[in-house]
C-alpha cells in the first residue's frame, strides 16, 4: 500500500522522460539532436541529485566522473584501426582491447563508481565549504590529467570516430535507468538514512547512522550514474576535455537547484526546463517556427536568456520550481514543508 | 640565485610574490563579503573580467592610463553594487548553496554577455609598459611585479587600519562574527553589507588592473581560473577570518607562481594537479583552515 502510494514519485519523472523522447521522435532529425542532448542532461542531473539532493552537501566533482565515463567508453569503442590515428600516445593495453556499445556503457558506470568511491573515501569526511572546495579540486585534477595524459585518451583533441550509438532510444532508456536507480535508492533504507542526515545530522548520528558511510555510498552511486551518463554522452557526439569541465558543472548544478535540489522530480524538471529553453533559443538562431510565427534571434541569445532565467528563478523562487517536493496526488496530505533555514533576517 | 639547481631566480621569486599579492587582494575581496553575508561570490572573477575589458576599451579609445584605470574602477564598482542590489539582497536569507549557485548564474550571465559582445580585448598603450623590467640589484624584475607587491602591501595595511580604527570596520568585524547580535546592538545591516561589497569591488578593480597588465589578452574567461584558485586558497587558509583568508590566498598564489617558474615545462603542465592535490591534503588535515586555531563551529552546506 505504502509502496503503491509512492509510485507517482517514480512514474511522473519517468513519464516526463518518455514524453521528451516521444517528442524527439516526432521532430526532424536536425531538431532531434536537441532532444538527445536534453535526455543526456537529465541523466547527468539525476546522477548529481543522488548525492547532492539526498545528502544536502554540494559537490562540484561529479562532472569529473562524467568525464571518466566518457573517456572509458570512448577509448574502448573507437575502431582498432583508428585508435592510434586519433590517440597517438595511447597505451598498448588500450589499443588492443575494445568492447561493444553496452559493454562500454557498463564499464563507464563501473569506472565512474569506483573512481567516486576512491575519491570519496577521504573526501566524505569533510563537510560544508571544505567539502565543496575539495570536490572542486577533484574536478580540476581530473581535467588537468585528462588534458595531458595522452596514454589514456585523446588529450586535448576531441574524441572522434566513437560509434554514435546514442539515438533517441538509447538516450531515453539511459535516462530512465538513472531515474529508476535514483528512485530505488531514495526509497530503500540507505537513502532514507542519508536523507535523515540531511535534515538533522546530530539527530541522525544519535540514531546510530554513520554520516560518513552513507555519504560515501551515495557519492559512489552518484559517480556510477555520472560515469554511465558520460558513456551515453560520448556515444552521442565527439567530446573534448573542455566539454566536460566548468561549464557543464555549472549548468547541471544550476539545473538541479532551479528544479529543486531536494527531489527527483526537481532534478528532472530542472534539466528539462533549462535545457529545453536553451535548445529553443539555440535552434532559433536558424529560425524556428512557433505557431505560424517565424522567430529568428542573434547567436548567443540562448546563453544570455539562460543566465537571466537562472538568476531570476533563484531570486524569485530560491527553493526551485518544485520547491524540493516530489509529485504527490492532490488529495493526499502534503509532506511537512522544509523548515526555513533563515540565517540572516532582513 | 637562491637555489640555483631549481632555476629559481630573483625575477621568478618576485613574480611569485606578486602573484601571491594579487591573490591575497582577491582573497580579501571574497573573504569580506563572505564574512558579512555568508556568501561565496563566485562571480568575483567576472568582476575582474569586466575590469579587464574596461581597461582594454580604455586603451582602444586612447585614454591616458590613469583615466582607463579610473574607468575600470567605475565599471567594477557599479557592477558590484548592481549584483548586491539585484541578487545578493533578495537572497540574503537563503541557504549558502542557493546563494552560491545564484552567483554561478550571475557569472554565467556576465560571461555569455562578454562572449557575445566582445570576443577579445587587448590592453595596450602606457599600461603595457609595466611589462618592462627594472634593474634592481643587477636582476631584471618586471615593473608590474614591483607595483603588485607594493600595491598589495599598501592595501593590506589600509584594510587593517579600516577594520581596526574606523566605526565601519568595527561594524564589519562585529557583523562577520555574529550578524544577528551585531544588528541587535545597532549595526546597520545594509550599510555594513554595502560597505563590504564596495571594498571587495575596489580590490577586484585593483586585481583587474594588475592581472590585465600581466596577461594583456582579455577574453571572456579572464580571471576565472584565478578566482577558482583563490577560492581554494581562501578556504584552505580559513574562510571565517580576514587574515587567515588573505594568507591562504597569498600562499596559493605564491606557490603557483613559484612552481610555475621553477618546474620544467613537461612537469609544469601538471601544476594544477599538484596545487589542488595539496589543497585536498590540507583540507583533510585542517578542515577549518590552515591558519586558524583548531576548533570551530560545524556548518552545513
Amino acid at each position: 500500500m505504502n509502496q503503491a502510494r509512492r509510485l507517482p514519485e517514480l512514474l511522473v519523472p519517468a513519464a516526463l522522460v518518455v514524453a521528451t523522447a516521444l517528442l524527439g521522435l516526432a521532430v526532424s532529425s536536425y531538431l532531434q539532436a536537441y532532444f538527445l542532448d536534453t535526455l543526456i542532461k537529465v541523466a547527468i542531473v539525476v546522477g548529481l541529485y543522488v548525492f547532492i539532493g539526498n545528502s544536502g552537501v554540494v559537490s562540484f566533482g561529479q562532472i569529473s566522473f562524467v568525464a571518466l565515463g566518457a573517456w572509458t567508453a570512448g577509448v574502448l569503442t573507437v575502431p582498432r584501426d583508428q585508435k592510434l590515428a586519433i590517440m597517438p600516445g595511447l597505451s598498448h593495453f588500450l589499443v588492443t582491447h575494445s568492447v561493444g556499445n553496452l559493454g562500454s556503457l557498463a564499464l563507464a558506470a563501473a569506472v565512474g563508481g569506483v573512481a567516486a568511491f576512491a575519491v570519496g573515501l577521504p573526501l566524505m569526511r569533510l563537510s560544508g565549504l571544505a567539502a565543496g572546495i575539495a570536490t572542486f579540486a577533484v574536478l580540476e585534477i581530473t581535467n588537468n590529467l585528462l588534458t595531458y595524459e595522452q596514454s589514456i585518451g585523446p588529450g586535448q583533441n576531441a574524441f572522434s570516430s566513437v560509434p554514435q550509438t546514442t539515438g533517441i532510444w538509447q538516450a531515453a532508456i539511459g535516462a530512465l535507468i538513472c531515474v529508476a536507480v535514483a528512485y530505488v535508492y531514495q526509497r530503500v533504507r540507505f537513502g532514507r538514512m542519508l536523507r535523515a542526515t540531511r535534515e538533522d545530522p546530530a539527530a541522525a548520528a544519535a540514531a546510530g547512522i554513520s554520516i560518513y558511510r552513507q555519504r560515501l555510498l551515495a557519492f559512489a552511486l552518484s559517480g556510477a550514474l555520472a560515469g554511465f551518463a558520460g558513456g551515453l554522452y560520448v556515444h552521442l557526439q565527439p567530446l573534448g576535455v573542455g566539454d566536460l569541465y566548468l561549464d557543464l558543472t555549472f549548468i547541471t548544478l544550476a539545473m538541479l537547484v532551479v528544479g529543486g535540489t531536494g527531489s527527483l522530480l526537481g532534478a528532472v524538471v530542472g534539466a528539462l526546463a533549462l535545457n529545453g529553453i536553451y535548445s529553443f533559443f539555440s535552434a532559433a538562431t536558424n529560425t524556428v517556427n512557433v505557431l505560424g510565427w517565424n522567430l529568428k534571434v542573434p547567436a548567443g541569445t540562448a546563453d544570455i536568456v539562460l543566465g537571466v532565467l537562472m538568476t531570476a528563478v533563484l531570486v524569485l523562487r530560491p527553493s526551485g520550481i518544485t520547491g524540493g517536493r516530489e509529485f504527490s496526488l492532490p488529495r493526499r496530505r502534503r509532506r511537512v514543508a522544509d523548515l526555513e533555514k533563515a540565517r540572516v533576517p532582513t | 640565485m637562491i637555489v640555483g639547481f631549481l632555476n629559481l631566480t630573483w625575477p621568478v621569486f618576485a613574480d611569485a610574490l606578486a602573484l601571491g599579492g594579487i591573490y591575497a587582494l582577491m582573497a580579501i575581496g571574497i573573504g569580506l563579503v563572505f564574512g558579512v553575508l555568508r556568501l561565496v561570490n563566485f562571480a568575483y572573477g567576472q568582476l575582474i573580467m569586466a575590469g579587464g575589458f574596461a581597461l582594454a576599451f580604455g586603451s582602444q579609445w586612447g585614454l591616458p592610463s590613469w583615466l582607463s584605470i579610473l574607468f575600470c574602477f567605475g565599471v567594477v564598482l557599479v557592477l558590484s553594487l548592481l549584483m548586491e542590489q539585484l541578487v545578493f539582497r533578495p537572497l540574503r536569507t537563503q541557504s549558502p548553496v542557493v546563494m552560491l549557485v545564484a552567483t554561478f548564474a550571475v557569472a554565467f550571465l556576465l560571461q555569455s554577455i562578454a562572449l557575445l559582445e566582445w570576443p577579445l580585448g587587448k590592453v595596450a598603450g602606457q599600461l603595457a609598459v609595466w611589462q618592462m623590467p627594472w634593474d634592481i640589484g643587477g636582476h631584471p624584475i618586471r615593473k608590474v611585479a614591483v607595483i603588485a607587491i607594493a600595491a598589495a602591501a599598501a592595501c593590506l595595511v589600509l584594510l587593517q587600519l579600516l577594520l581596526t580604527r574606523t566605526p565601519l570596520g568595527l561594524h564589519m568585524r562585529a557583523a562577520s562574527m555574529d550578524f544577528r547580535t551585531a544588528r541587535l546592538l545597532g549595526v546597520r545591516a545594509n550599510r555594513v553589507i554595502t560597505g563590504a561589497v564596495l571594498i571587495s569591488g575596489v580590490f577586484a578593480a585593483i586585481a583587474a588592473v594588475l592581472l590585465s597588465v600581466q596577461d594583456i589578452q582579455i577574453t571572456y574567461t579572464f580571471g576565472l581560473q584565478d578566482t577558482i584558485v583563490v577560492l581554494a586558497g581562501v578556504v584552505v587558509g580559513g574562510m571565517n577570518r580576514p587574515i587567515p583568508a588573505t594568507l591562504g590566498g597569498f600562499t596559493i598564489g605564491f606557490a603557483t607562481g613559484l612552481l610555475g617558474g621553477i618546474l620544467p615545462s613537461n612537469q609544469s603542465q601538471y601544476l594544477t594537479s599538484f596545487i589542488f592535490a595539496a589543497v585536498i591534503v590540507v583540507l583533510l588535515l585542517r578542515p577549518n583552515g590552515l591558519y586558524t586555531r583548531a576548533g570551530g563551529t560545524a556548518e552545513r552546506v
